[in-house]
């Protein structure tokens, strides 16, 4: 058994920057990670990084322009964290050196992005996401912080109280993919999860291949609520054969969209009048899809992006990388051509439920980063909002994991202070298939093991999710027949872009719930092929589709019950914002392998003021 | 165990190549891009002319597979799998559909499938490449697919990186300066621009694996580190005296010297960074200092 202080969990920004907190706190901290630190999806992020740090533009202004994106879905002690904390950590990465795109006079560049009411977005050409991972990944070897990398956490162990905001977390249990052991690591302070994005719910993501939610589904399995999941947030520009994502900077210095007929179709179908090509991401992600949808798309599928009249100075200077991935990965010339664009998976807006110490209702366990939900975008996420969160809260969760004082936090976490049942009507019983208390260690949702109520040690408790741990991995190696992960993989990611895409209704959402209930009872049979316990990634991918059943019914099951339109989830039945009835998150508890759902009201009030919910005129 | 050492056939260059400015540089990157993708448009049509015509429509793979515990495959053999294409298929496509539909133990380090993760460096017919970056159609059939060169195999495709990362993290690979403002650091664009390629490095190993130096010399840093190097040493942000400090590191035995300018490394870097070009520029900085070398 390994023992740290803190364990972190994913070597992503979040979780790159919660370790360095954490150590300069003054803790023995390790990383876990299914992937080296070099390799994180972080590196894929484009475009920028927003804080307030220029001469007429402020914290309040940028707290402003968040929580109206959010479509007053985001809670203001978080978003205000957000926008306070943001400038000092652009000065931080800066002083570790990242070479962040300069003005004349020598300073940070800083452009516009939509939704913002100050060019705030500091960039480092199109290519932030890689600059900052791996400047944050300079600082871990400078500090000799130490790295597990390529051992893929399985499961949190986390007390057994029969209330969840009794509970404790005392470690976890990962799998060591070179050789095929598995670990315990035990956590004397603290677990921070940074396990990154859902994006393999969906099949056209810009996600990458290993962003399954592990994180979430550990968490939620463990206890923890799992927070406005059904906001999932289309990027409007990816490339339509593989998802990679075209930076909404090209939008941010003029790109212009065209449909079919060589129309601008953001103004001249009256999408956005006023922001064009730079309305909020959901609007046109909408109005891409109704152009195709009513004929005027190209192929029936995409759309163009045209940003030749910047010039090829501009666009070598400004999104150089841009032109890399329009010519490999679609064939396309963007000095010479307009580059075909629609719109994919790009972000989850939810997550595990945090505070803005970025604690969860289990003491002991953190969350940071896009796994996590504190939260700061509400319904929809502003362009340039991902990377600051990554390190305000990232560095938040390692100082208060590590035992550093950050005050008492103001969101409420768990079933606890204000909070209300809810009920919603699904066409199968979700959650786990076999009835509650069986044998389901197969599937990783429980254990053989009775409840002590709370009465065993820390080493017992992570003992024990170990045990739970091989008795599943023996379990999945040991079947010489079934269904293989990748089938029931792929069903569930085909339903969930046919169904719980950007437009939704009922019977779509209800019929995905059918397609995760099939999915999981063909799961009961899955068993891995490849018996080798060196690099077995047919293991790890069973493993994860999981995670990825769990999380696809959660983010379903939000969209059901939310029959309102509000940021990124449209709903045809009701296409309009319902704050009388809707100001309040979405709250899902796993309770005996079956979702409980319930709600939390949105905290408008902030340090200063109340924000008061306007009507949505973008 | 190491797969076989690729022919070097690539021109020596003479040592004494003057680097291009940034901006040729750019130009002609940008230049030989359009090339290439002006030729692949042509071989795409071509290709798909031809394949309009071919019976099956399938591209054969030719895949090493190695595993060192299970029978038939601890002894190193090739796997065959033929994959149907669609326009655009890539190398690392074409592998997930082969382990999805034939063989889910065929193994390979894979993630964000934009060439950004630096994941899935491999050796395709006969040439590093990242997989999620090359496309089927500019390549010979059959294509075989061999884990990098140099380097001990995992399993199948998966190489032990750990002599790539020890590399790297030998040339003291982090910022570092004695002189740091309240605020942000002022850097020009020049200055940026004269480090900006050098960030770019993926670490997916391609280049360390090319270089017959490397090969040879275990302790050689290599174009990646050297890279790294290059990036902090140019960075004006870090000030005269950690330039220094930087310039000893590089000029040690197993250092910047070393380098014979072969330019596999630069002709196999998936982010077109003029690796070869910064170990030279880092060469005529320890001769303007009058640094020793050996």
């Amino acid at each position: 058994m390994h023992e740290h202080d803190v364990i972190v969990v994913g070597a992503g920004g979040a979780g790159l920057r919660a370790a360095i907190a954490a150590q300069e706190e003054g803790a023995d901290v390790a990383i876990v990670s299914k992937l080296h630190p070099v390799r994180s999806h972080t590196g894929a992020a484009e475009g920028g990084i927003n804080a307030a740090l220029r001469e007429g533009d402020s914290w309040e202004k940028h707290a402003y322009d968040t929580m109206k994106g959010s479509d007053y879905l985001g809670d203001a002690p978080a978003i205000e964290t957000l926008c306070k904390d943001s400038p000092e950590e652009v000065i931080q990465l800066e002083h570790w050196g990242l070479a962040f795109s300069r003005d004349e006079d020598g300073r940070m560049s800083q452009r516009p992005f939509g939704g913002m009411s100050f060019p705030r977005t500091t960039y480092a050409g199109a290519e932030t996401g890689h600059q900052l991972l791996h400047t944050m990944y300079e600082q871990l070897v400078k500090r000799g912080i130490q790295v597990y990398d390529e051992w893929y956490v399985t499961r949190l162990a986390v007390s057994d109280e029969e209330d969840p905001t009794d509970r404790e977390c005392h470690g976890v249990v990962a799998y060591d993919i070179k050789s095929g052991g598995l670990d315990a690591f035990r956590a004397r302070d603290g677990v921070i999860l940074a396990t990154g994005g859902p994006g393999q719910v969906f099949d056209h993501t810009t996600n990458a291949v290993a962003n399954t939610g592990d994180g979430p589904a550990m968490a939620y399995r463990a206890g923890v609520p799992l927070e406005d999941m059904e906001f999932i947030q289309f990027h409007p520009t990816t490339l339509p054969s593989t998802g990679v994502l075209i930076t909404e900077g090209v939008r941010g210095e003029g790109g212009i969209l065209y449909n079919e007929n060589g129309e601008r179709f953001m103004f001249e179908y009256g999408y956005a009048n006023n922001d064009g090509e730079l309305a909020s991401r959901d609007v046109v992600s909408r109005a891409e899809l109704t152009e195709v949808n009513a004929g005027r798309g190209i192929e029936d599928e995409y759309v163009h992006l045209d940003m030749r009249h910047l010039g090829e100075e501009r666009i070598i200077d400004r999104l150089e990388n841009i032109v890399h991935l329009a010519e490999d990965f679609e064939g396309v010339d963007p000095l010479e051509q307009p580059m075909p664009v629609k719109p994919g998976q790009h972000y989850a807006m939810g997550g595990i439920e945090t505070d803005e110490n970025g604690e969860t209702c289990i003491s002991g366990l953190y969350a940071a980063g896009e796994c996590a939900c504190a939260s700061v975008h509400g319904s929809n996420r502003l362009g340039g909002n991902a990377l600051p969160e990554l390190t305000v809260f990232g560095k938040r969760a390692g100082q208060h994991a590590a035992g550093g004082d950050l005050g008492t936090a103001k969101i409420e976490t768990g079933k606890r202070g204000d909070w209300e049942t809810g009920e919603v009507d699904t066409p199968v019983e979700p959650g786990d298939v076999s009835a509650p208390g069986e044998d389901v260690v197969a599937d990783g949702s429980g254990g053989t093991t009775t409840s002590s109520g709370g009465s065993l040690s820390p080493e017992k408790y992570v003992q024990r999710a170990l045990d739970t741990e091989r008795e599943r991995v023996e379990s999945l190696l040991e079947k010489d027949e079934g269904r293989q992960h990748a089938e029931i993989r792929a069903d569930v990611q085909k339903s969930m872009t046919r169904n719980v895409n950007v437009f939704r209704e009922e019977a779509g959402l209800k019929q995905a719930l059918r397609d995760i209930r099939d999915a999981r009872e063909k799961y009961q049979d899955v068993y891995v092929a490849d018996k080798s316990s060196t690099f077995n990634t047919d293991l790890i991918q069973t493993i994860e589709t999981r995670n990825v059943l769990d999380l696809a019914e959660a983010i379903t099951l939000g969209a059901l019950a939310r029959d309102e339109f509000r940021g990124a989830h449209w709903r045809k039945e009701n296409q309009e914002r319902r704050d009388e009835v809707w100001l309040k998150h979405t709250m899902l508890s796993w309770e005996d392998g079956r979702p409980d759902l319930w709600y939390r009201p949105v905290v408008l009030e902030g340090e200063n003021k109340t924000y008061e919910p306007k009507v949505r005129s973008y | 165990m190491s797969t076989q050492v690729p022919e070097q056939t690539e021109e020596e260059s003479s040592a004494d190549t003057e680097s291009q400015s940034q901006s040729a540089a750019q130009q002609a990157r940008m230049e030989k891009k359009r090339d290439r993708a002006a030729q692949r448009d042509q071989q795409r049509e071509a290709e798909e002319a031809e394949r309009e015509f071919s019976e099956d429509g399938t591209y054969l793979l030719k895949v090493f597979r190695y595993d060192p515990e299970i029978a038939g495959k601890q002894e190193p053999r090739f796997d065959e799998f033929h994959v149907p294409y669609h326009t655009g298929m890539t190398v690392l496509d074409a592998l997930m559909y082969a382990r999805d539909e034939y063989d889910s133990s065929l193994t390979f380090r894979h993630s964000c499938r934009q060439a950004v993760c630096g994941s899935d460096a491999l050796f395709v017919n006969g040439r590093q490449r990242l997989g999620c970056k090359t496309q089927l159609s500019d390549l010979e059939e059959p294509v075989r697919i061999e884990p990098l060169p140099h380097q001990e195999v995992v399993k199948d495709l998966v190489v032990d990186m750990e002599h790539f990362y020890d590399q790297m993290h030998a040339v003291e690979p982090y910022f570092q300066t004695n002189d740091l403002p309240e605020g942000e650091q002022l850097q020009s664009r020049e200055n940026r621009e004269k480090i900006k390629m050098s960030t770019r490095c993926i670490w997916c190993g391609a280049c360390m694996s090319s270089c017959n130096i490397a090969a040879g010399d275990n302790k050689y840093l290599g174009p990646a580190a050297i890279n790294k190097a290059y990036r902090f040493t140019m960075d004006e942000r870090e000030g005269e005296d950690m330039k220094e400090h930087r310039m000893k590191i590089m000029e040690q035995e197993h250092g910047v010297w070393r380098c014979q300018t072969q330019f596999s490394c630069t002709e196999v870097c998936p982010k077109d960074i003029p690796l070869t070009e910064h170990i030279q520029e880092l060469k005529r900085e320890a001769v303007k200092n009058n640094l020793k070398f050996w």
